[in-house]
């Protein structure tokens, strides 16, 4: 049998690589492929005779590799049966649907062999031998594509106007910027299956007239840059670019730049700020020349759509949102990884169905999606259907793909806190309601966090959310309010706890924290005493202790320390 | 330009600028070799390129102060990038970036007196699924816990010795 390992980062990162070396000094033959999507699981290895998955071990360790050898060269798996995923786990790739992932943790991502021998390059050598460029434009149409970096903004309707702007020099731009905290799919993307994005990128140049292209990839990629300039090379050389050149570009670290006209000034060598618009760089994008910017996923789903017609993915989803959409289901969750599913599911299948609920028996509290840009869901509103419009009702946005899951443990006004804390960072400085507001958001959720919050200190928030949503020209300052502005709407108790009760009812705020010890179940060991690194608790030896409240630096050293429980907060 | 400032051995940028000879837009891309080459960027190796660019050396600054992988310092031996992204916030990154503060003594954007580590806390490294999550020298640690996280650097630091 056939050893295969994952080496995606997240593999990488769980020990993939050394297990591969393990395995290699064993003797035995190792393939590689990219991210599987059950990150939870890794290091994954599967078993393959021919082209059928024969077993999949999961969690993998290098203690593991004799055996794991022994059992690929005898074909005799009882050896390994502990190591085999079980059924519940592999419950969470059958409930998926994958388009845009459907080479990913199959493939090896480093050679163009593997992807053509998975009907890699079928639709773009169609497109060229028989379709028109108004021809593809009219497939994407009738697919109901939209941009999957977030905006949902139709893909035929911007390679159209592209595709219709004057000039003979125009650029195709893919956006690999994945700049969200809390979102991986377009990494994952890039590093398992390379090849998707550049033949989606090669039709999608046809139909517009593009002679060059760029992928704007972040440099905390570097796995995904080094896979990816490894498919430009093989497709070059393979003679499958036809005249049209894609050059990778390192971005340099700035959320902004996700924005199309803030990477664009990027990819010109400028600071990102983003232009006004109109133009649109439809009309004049880089270096003023007519432009088309896209997701890595939209891409990734283009030569699908090619080869199984638009139909076939609109028959996928909901009314107004069609085919499939990849999340990084992270966080509090059971299964976390990467999952794929068709548009019109519900919050509650991904998260509990696929992601197996949440984590250590805790319950569910909120899912944030769309990162800095989106919002807060809480529980009330978990049969919202994966769709652009029912998630805007609720205050969040689809986003990119980042789901994060929080359990009663997360304060909603620290993770209001946390992004603001982010999007000040980020904010490129060229609004003053962005600039000066999002600054002025974050400390006011820094007093409240702190117990200094102030009666009115809400709608005050609701007032600068206002301002900053009216007053900013980009989608980073329009939507930099939501994650206030949705943790206010579902979650307002817990401001109120914050700044009336002085309390923070998930008791994550620090200096809301009150430590005291129950004097009944204390036995008096001294172990808190001893561990408490300022000296705040006091007591002899078998009688209860004190902390004292002026001293306490509220660190809940003492609480993790006590066996009997007796320490509360 | 100064007297004070640092003298860089700036004959190491003409391969770079041959690189990229012509290009007017890779202003951001020398910047990164040019970080490659002397771990951080040096202040008279951008008023070279600014000269060789033909720009200000404000523009320089300005495009290399914007984007938070440069630097105008020199970093550590080994480059700590702490995830403070979302997945690792829920998950506890707080108590990490304080278990290296107690290990190192060093905060976000500092380097330990001996030069051995240096710390930056970034917005996402995108390990979500194996939160909380460092990366030292463009390997990442995943389902960190304090001590796991002190355990890491000190066998980092031992195998420099």
């Amino acid at each position: 049998m056939r050893i295969v390992i994952g080496e995606g980062s997240c593999g990488i990162a769980a020990g993939a690589k050394k297990l591969h070396s393990a395995l290699s000094q064993l003797g035995a033959e190792v393939g590689i492929t990219g991210c599987i999507g059950m990150c939870y699981l890794e290091p994954i290895i599967d078993l393959y005779e021919g082209q059928d998955l024969k077993a999949r071990l999961v969690r993998v360790q290098d203690k593991d590799a004799q055996r794991i050898v022994d059992a690929a060269k005898s074909g005799d798996l009882s050896g390994v049966e502990d190591l085999r995923i079980s059924c519940d786990d592999e419950s969470f790739l059958s409930k998926q649907t994958r388009i845009a992932l459907r080479h990913c943790g199959i493939i090896d991502p480093e050679s163009i062999d593997s992807y053509r021998a998975a009907d890699g390059y079928k639709a773009i050598a169609k497109v060229r031998e028989s379709m028109t460029p108004e021809e593809v434009i009219e497939e994407i149409k009738i697919s109901g594509l939209a941009g999957r970096g977030g905006a949902g903004f139709p893909t035929w309707f911007k390679w159209n106007a592209a595709r219709n702007s004057k000039g003979d020099e125009k650029y195709l731009i893919c956006n690999a910027d994945e700049g969200d905290p809390g979102a991986f799919m377009d990494r994952a993307v890039i590093e398992s299956d390379p090849h998707s994005l550049l033949e989606g990128m090669l039709i999608a140049a046809y139909a517009i007239g593009a002679k060059r292209a760029f992928v704007y990839v972040r440099a905390e990629y570097p796995l995904a840059i080094i896979r990816l300039e490894k498919a430009i090379a093989d497709a070059t050389a393979a003679g499958i670019m036809g005249d049209c050149e894609i050059r990778i570009k390192a971005g340099a670290g700035a959320f902004v730049c996700g924005e199309e006209t803030a990477l664009i000034e990027s990819l010109e060598g400028n600071r990102g700020m983003p232009r006004l618009k109109p133009p649109f760089p439809a009309e004049k994008g880089y270096i003023q020349k007519p432009s088309n910017i896209n997701n890595v996923e939209t891409f990734a789903n283009v030569a699908w759509i090619n080869l199984n017609g638009g139909k076939a993915f609109a028959a996928m989803g909901t009314e107004n949102s069609k085919g499939t959409k990849v999340f990084a289901l992270t966080g509090k969750i059971r299964r976390g990884g990467l999952v794929e599913i068709p548009m019109g599911l519900t919050l509650r299948d991904v998260i509990f169905d696929i992601g197996g609920g949440i984590r250590d028996g805790k319950k569910f509290k909120a899912v944030q999606m769309g990162g800095p840009s989106g919002g807060c869901i809480p529980e009330s509103l978990l049969d919202t259907r994966i769709d652009y419009k029912e998630l805007s009702a609720t205050g969040a946005i689809m986003g990119s793909g980042g789901m994060v899951v929080m359990d009663d443990s997360t304060c909603m006004v620290n993770m209001a806190r946390f992004f603001l804390d982010f999007t000040a960072k980020e904010s490129c400085g060229k609004c003053v309601h962005c600039r000066i507001g999002t600054k002025r958001l974050h400390e006011t959720l820094v007093r409240i966090t702190e117990g200094k919050g102030k009666e009115g200190d809400v709608e005050l928030l609701e007032e600068l959310c206002r301002g900053i949503k009216d007053g900013a020209l980009c989608g980073l300052g329009q939507t930099a309010p939501n994650p206030v502005l949705t943790t206010i709407r579902y979650f307002r108790d817990e401001y109120d706890a914050h700044i009336r009760q002085q309390q923070c009812p998930a008791k994550e705020c620090a200096a809301l924290r009150r430590f005291t010890i129950d004097p009944v179940k204390c036995r008096g060991c001294t172990m808190c005493a001893r561990n408490c690194p300022v000296g705040a608790i006091t007591g002899t030896v078998k009688n209860p202790h004190v902390i004292d409240q002026t001293k306490c630096i509220k660190c809940g050293a003492c609480k993790a320390t006590c066996k009997f429980g007796a320490i509360n907060d | 330009m100064c007297e004070n400032c640092v003298k860089s051995d700036l004959s190491l940028l003409e391969p770079v600028f041959r690189e990229f000879e012509g290009d007017e837009h890779a202003l951001v891309s020398i910047l990164q070799k040019a970080q490659e080459v002397y771990g951080y960027l040096p202040i008279d190796a951008v008023y070279r390129i600014a000269e060789h660019q033909k720009v200000s050396p404000a523009k320089v600054l300005g495009v290399a102060t914007f984007y938070s992988q440069f630097r105008l310092q020199p970093v550590g031996k080994n480059l700590i990038l702490l995830c403070k992204g979302t997945a690792c916030h829920v998950n506890g990154a707080d108590t990490i970036a304080k278990a290296i503060k107690e290990e190192l003594g060093i905060g976000d954007g500092e380097t330990t007196a001996d030069g051995v580590f240096s710390l930056k806390e970034v917005a996402c490294l995108g390990c979500c699924s194996l939160s909380p999550v460092m990366m030292v020298n463009e390997t990442a640690y995943g389902s960190l816990t304090p001590a796991k996280a002190k355990a890491i650097l000190r066998g980092i630091r031992d195998e420099g010795k």
